[in-house]
């Protein structure tokens, strides 16, 4: 089997599982858990965008 | 003077004997079981959402890695890059050992993508790593 994803959906997968355990075991209780899990996901969608961009401008 | 320093080092040994967690079988049993199976040093803990939660998270991402071709590190004495991504590899512990039992991961890289399948392989055994030290610290009764 091989799969092909592009850079970005292999990027967001990447932090959606990264989140998770980071959510779990970086948060006492389920709330803070929940919010941290979303937290951390945010930034590495986020900081897919920033890259993104600041790649887009340097290459200008 | 002395007698001062004498005190002060017998309160800090009493201290550290009082901050050192009881080494009980769990503490022993459950990071070797989590290590061997992503999740299941939560799920002999009687936490079954995280548990699962955690196997799903590390098991898919390192299968995602193998189907995108990514390379597994054999133990090995050159590169230092190497050595680190053998260390990151095995640390999905029981995971590994099945894709050197197979022999999966030495394919032939044919895409652009296949090195984020690596990232995801050793990515997958370090936060596995993350979720040993986590049910290390649930059985020591550090967190709930």
């Amino acid at each position: 089997m091989k799969l092909e994803l592009t850079h970005f959906s292999a990027a967001v997968l990447f932090g959606v599982f990264a989140s998770i355990v980071f959510g779990i075991t970086q948060r006492n209780n389920f709330q803070e858990q929940v919010r941290y899990g979303l937290y951390c996901f945010a930034m590495f969608v986020g900081g897919v965008f920033v890259a993104g961009w600041v790649m887009s401008l340097l290459r200008r | 003077m002395v007698e001062t320093r004498m005190v002060e080092t017998k309160n800090d040994k009493q201290s550290a004997a009082v901050q050192t967690p009881p080494l009980t079988t769990m503490a022993i049993v459950a990071p070797l079981v989590a290590w061997l199976i992503p999740g299941a040093g939560h799920l002999i803990q009687k936490r079954y959402v995280r548990g699962f939660l955690l196997m799903f998270a590390v098991v898919t991402m390192f299968f995602l890695g193998l189907a995108m071709q990514g390379r597994v590190y054999r133990p090995n004495g050159g590169d230092i890059l190497d050595i680190l991504g053998f260390v990151g590899d095995v640390g999905a512990g029981g995971l590994y050992f099945l894709t050197r039992f197979f022999d999966w991961g030495q394919g032939a890289i044919s895409q652009a993508t296949a090195d984020y399948g690596t990232k995801y392989l050793i990515v997958a055994g370090l936060l596995n790593f993350i979720c040993v030290a986590d049910a290390y610290h649930i059985a020591i009764g550090k967190k709930p």
